[in-house]
């Protein structure tokens, strides 16, 4: 009799702790994958700059040191490792991007030209993606670091290999305020 | 504070539309076995020899007509959503309009994290969207050209966002499913009418089991009633998932004022989309019909419209937005 308990027991322990891994692994495959999508998004990002850049460097002569803070951020962005690091310059990044769309501003040729309308779209979008991306990994690895700290899942937490995900913190202040840029395209005459 | 909200009203909309649906099942379960029950009572105590309704027939020809019709709309009913209302895949964009629409639509799914479900442009004026497939590895979402014309990013955004969240949770399923069930049931309702006024005076001899004649009368009626029953569910469910979509979307795109502003905008062309028949219109994120019921708020608008009254979704969504626009 007892030894039937004993099984019956054993077995429900095993049978959750199948689960309890398997879902822990899930969620950390998950992150990894959101983390790819940011990855993926900030290449585009780093791959649509210098295009941006030499769009418009003729119409800004006047703004060579703006569109050359740009640049040096895009390198620094390019050649950063590891979250914290990334989400610094890319942070970065973001600023010296808002400094020259606020510029752009007061260029009316810069505002009529297609070209131009078309980058800033692609831009605009990029930028929205890596927030959504950045969203979606910031939920993915919350839940990811509260499963594995919540007992008795804690329990499973170094058999899975399981380690706390590094947020996306957005840390210097001016990024919060990210300044608005209307970027729509005007509307076609009705 | 707000973000509790918005997870406590999702939370609600998920309890009650279950609920819903658990109804629907029952009701389904009542139309095809009911009548099964009735007919047992009411044969079990007759001699050997008579007619004793024993296997029920009834509700396996249900049954089987139901799985068949699901199964059907499971397969074709995203392709055939979107054939009957004329729509065109956008695979390049060629106008900044549609590349805008392309980019939207990647920005919500990866906001939602499923894969970019695939575009779909309505050649009609009346700015209107549904998303549509059984899953998010097979999901749609199609946009009329009105609804490009008439609204701007963050509103488009908004609107994209709320298909989107009718695919993540999986709405585009249910609301699939539940359409072929309100269809099965009219049509069985139609047949059992039929065969019933048909074969009525067979064997009434008077003295049967009351509890049995009792079942069966309510049988009777039930079926009569089911379509009207079965739609007016299926309108409750669309309804709650259409609150459960505002919540999500603005969950996703964290900006649930653009939202409310779309859909204000989308109020003020409350015009038919005749472009989009009438068995979409719970996928829709406005009212393809035209305001007919759903602008009339209290009982009737709550029984008979597929959609929450656009006033009340905007207040909701107002009551979300946690960051003021500026």
């Amino acid at each position: 009799m007892t030894t039937i308990i004993l099984l019956v027991v054993l077995a429900v322990v095993a049978i959750w702790m199948v689960g309890a891994y398997n879902a822990l692994i899930s969620l950390k495959n998950q992150v990894v994958n959101a983390w790819k999508q940011i990855d993926v998004q900030l290449k585009r990002r780093h791959d649509l700059i210098p295009n941006l850049v030499s769009t418009v460097k003729g119409y800004m002569q006047y703004e060579q040191s703006t569109l050359e803070a740009v640049i040096s951020a895009r390198n620094r962005a390019v050649a950063a490792q590891g979250v914290p690091a990334t989400a610094r310059a890319e942070g970065e990044l973001t600023q010296a991007l808002g400094r020259l769309f606020a510029l752009q501003e007061s260029y009316p040729e810069l505002r009529s030209s297609q070209n131009v309308l078309q980058l800033q779209e692609e831009l605009t979008s990029t930028e929205n993606k890596i927030g959504f991306a950045r969203q979606l990994y910031n939920d993915v690895s919350t839940q990811y670091n509260t499963r594995q700290a919540q007992f008795p899942t804690s329990l499973v937490a170094g058999l899975a290999k399981a380690s706390p995900a590094e947020l996306w913190e957005i840390e210097e202040p001016g990024e919060r305020g990210v300044p608005k840029v209307d970027l729509s395209f005007p509307k076609p005459p009705a | 504070m707000t973000d509790l909200n918005l997870f406590a009203q999702q939370q609600a909309n998920r309890r009650k539309s279950a609920w819903l649906v658990a109804g629907f099942i029952l009701f389904f379960a009542w139309i095809g076995f009911g009548g099964d029950l009735g007919f047992y009572l009411l044969t079990r105590d007759l001699p050997s020899g008579r007619y004793h309704h024993l296997v029920p027939f009834i509700g396996l020809a249900a049954l089987a007509f139901a799985g068949g019709t699901a199964r059907y709309a499971w397969v074709n009913g995203a392709r055939r959503v979107l054939d009957a209302s004329s729509a065109q895949e956008l695979v390049t964009p060629a106008t900044p309009e549609l590349k805008r629409l392309d980019n939207v639509v990647e920005e919500m799914a990866i906001a939602a994290g499923i894969p970019k479900p695939r575009i779909w442009i309505i050649p009609d004026d009346d700015p209107n969207a549904f998303a549509t497939g059984r899953d998010p590895l097979t999901a749609h979402v199609a946009v009329t050209e009105g609804l490009l014309k008439t609204l701007d990013r963050d509103e488009l955004q908004g609107v994209v966002a709320h298909e989107m969240a009718h695919i993540r949770n999986y709405d585009i399923r249910l609301m699939t499913l539940l359409a072929a069930m309100v269809g099965a049931i009219s049509l069985m309702s139609n047949v059992l009418r039929r065969t019933l006024r048909g074969g009525g005076g067979r064997g009434g001899k008077g003295k049967g089991n009351p509890l049995a004649i009792a079942i069966l009368i309510a049988w009777v009626i039930t079926i009569v009633l089911a379509p009207i029953v079965s739609s007016l569910l299926s309108m409750a469910v669309s309804r709650k998932r259409e609150y459960l979509a505002d919540a999500t979307g603005a969950q996703l795109n964290r900006n649930p004022a653009a939202l409310a502003s779309a859909l204000e905008k989308l109020e003020h062309h409350s015009g038919a989309t005749s472009r989009i028949m009438k068995g979409s219109a719970h996928m829709c994120i406005v009212d393809p019909g035209g305001a007919r019921f759903a602008e009339k708020e209290g009982r009737l608008g709550d029984v008979f419209a597929s959609h929450p009254p656009i006033r009340v979704r905007v207040a909701r969504l107002r009551g979300m937005a946690y960051a003021p626009n500026p």
